[in-house]
């Protein structure tokens, strides 16, 4: 088995540690069957999943590792990692000293699914599903509501449900849609967040119907798990130079293993390019970098690690010492253990501030 | 130091074998019968070696071709997939600063064994490592 370092919160979160990305698996396709209509169970059991991604069976590249997951977080009975509470309490919130901890339920969530009334079923029934199995178990989690957002309509419905539940902490969106993020066809989406005060995280990954790059359809995995990069920020230029901040200026946006070394020169160029450009998007009443620097957060996990560590700490003052939040990404096989995926170089109440302060101050934990 | 792991039967080709010698955890890989010793740690986050998988070296002398060579002498650390030369612990990516401590390992008689006072059967031969 594999001897991790002995159980211990990291030194210096002093303010809690919280973790604002662990990935709950079902253990089968049933688990879900409680909280779907007897059509929706059908459609699941015999038709299953259909995301937008050719008809294909499983993801479009091997993952590095089976079910993309570390070799150890793989049950003692041999169950999927993640699909056991007990295990998933012993191996990583009690060996981290972990205080709050975000649950954001990928595949088989319905999120993208081609068929629209399916997605929505599944949505509701994932999330009633972190509830009954998770969160009201484990005191220490909370929930994403997971929405099924190619149909916004019905995805601020879901919203409007759960709102004021302080069990749910964000609304979930992935990266990859069929659309820019930022057009107004998502619009009800933002409109249902901001009234229910809670942040939407988007999340790497997703099914868009479109190839992952902006070329067309890559040859490696390494090519897709690089791409994130460029795939936030086109979403990001998008709700920026559509108007979203304007539109809903309480909106707070949180990226989710995406990286954020790319963020400041994305920034940099919307700025540089703004002044001549700005009567084609006259509804800005501020420079581009403006909007992103007070409406989106960033998670650490899988943090750029470059040779030089004094260009990341650029970048990271960037965004804002108050913008980055650790995240783990359990039981994911590119996993970050606290203690050393953030840099011992940062000055002890910046760490503080990643481990715990910043995901208490933006989820409201 | 010298540590005597274990009887040579004991850790067949292939295999691995974890112990700990001096307050390290050590893991042992024979290789057809050659034995070789790494500190059970990646480099990187700390995971345990000897948790990972044996596999082969995937290699390329240019881009569309590949080859699978030194099977079974690589270890793969179960949480990020980075890979180690089980003879050497370098790694691949980047031998020269990232590897992990290598010790050496040999087998050893128990009749010289016993003879520097290690309680082992005369008979047999053992797996020993230097720490």
């Amino acid at each position: 088995m594999n001897m991790m370092l002995a159980n211990a919160k990291p030194a210096s979160a002093t303010l809690g540690l919280c973790d604002v990305d662990i990935h709950p698996r079902a253990q089968s396709r049933h688990a879900f069957d409680p909280w779907l209509s007897a059509e929706m169970r059908h459609r699941m059991h015999t038709y299953g999943l259909r995301p937008r991604h050719g008809y294909v069976r499983g993801t479009p590249f091997p993952k590095s590792q089976p079910l993309a997951s570390r070799r150890d977080a793989w049950t003692p009975q041999g169950g999927s990692p993640a699909s056991d509470l007990a295990f998933f309490r012993e191996q990583h919130l009690d060996h981290y000293g972990i205080d709050v901890g975000l649950l954001n339920p990928l595949q088989p969530s319905g999120q993208g699914d081609t068929n629209d009334g399916f997605s929505a079923a599944m949505a509701h029934a994932v999330n009633e599903w972190q509830l009954a199995e998770w969160v009201v178990p484990e005191p220490r989690l909370r929930a994403s509501i997971v929405v099924p957002y190619e149909d916004p309509e019905a995805s601020a419905r879901e919203i409007r449900k759960r709102a004021g539940n302080p069990r749910f902490s964000q609304v979930l969106l992935m990266s990859r849609t069929s659309m820019p993020l930022g057009n107004p066809r998502y619009w009800p989406i933002y409109e249902a967040a901001q009234e229910a005060g809670l942040p939407v995280g988007i999340h790497a990954f997703g099914y868009s119907g479109w190839a992952m790059t902006n070329g067309g359809w890559p040859s490696f995995y390494i090519e897709e798990v690089s791409e994130h990069a460029t795939s936030c920020q086109s979403l990001l230029i998008s709700m920026v130079v559509e108007g979203v901040f304007e539109r809903f200026p309480r909106l707070k946006i949180v990226l989710i293993e995406c990286g954020m070394a790319w963020l400041p020169s994305v920034a940099w160029r919307l700025d540089k390019i703004y002044p001549s450009l700005r009567c084609e998007v006259p509804h800005l009443k501020r420079k581009p970098s403006e909007y992103i620097r007070d409406h989106v957060w960033v998670s650490t996990q899988p943090i750029e690690e470059p040779e030089r560590p004094e260009h990341l700490r650029d970048t990271m003052e960037w965004i804002g010492w108050d913008k980055i939040l650790y995240a783990s990404d359990y039981p994911h096989w590119d996993f970050d253990d606290p203690r050393l995926s953030i840099p011992n170089w940062l000055p002890a109440e910046t760490r503080a501030a990643i481990y715990g302060g910043n995901a208490r101050a933006v989820y409201g934990w | 130091m010298k540590h005597v792991v274990a009887e040579v039967a004991a850790i067949p080709a292939g295999a691995r074998h974890v112990t700990e010698a001096g307050g390290k955890r050590i893991v042992i890989y024979n290789l057809g019968g050659e034995f070789f010793a790494l500190a059970d740690r990646c480099p990187h986050q700390g995971a345990s070696l000897s948790a990972g998988q044996i596999m082969g070296h995937v290699c390329s002398t240019a881009p569309g071709q590949y080859d699978y060579a030194r099977r079974g002498e690589v270890v793969r650390c179960p949480w990020h997939a980075w890979e180690f030369d089980i003879r050497t612990g370098k790694s691949f990516f980047d031998p020269r600063r990232v590897k992990t401590r290598a010790y050496d390992a040999h087998v050893e008689c128990g009749e010289l064994l016993a003879a520097e006072s290690f309680s082992v059967a005369v008979e047999n031969s053992y797996v020993v490592v230097e720490v």
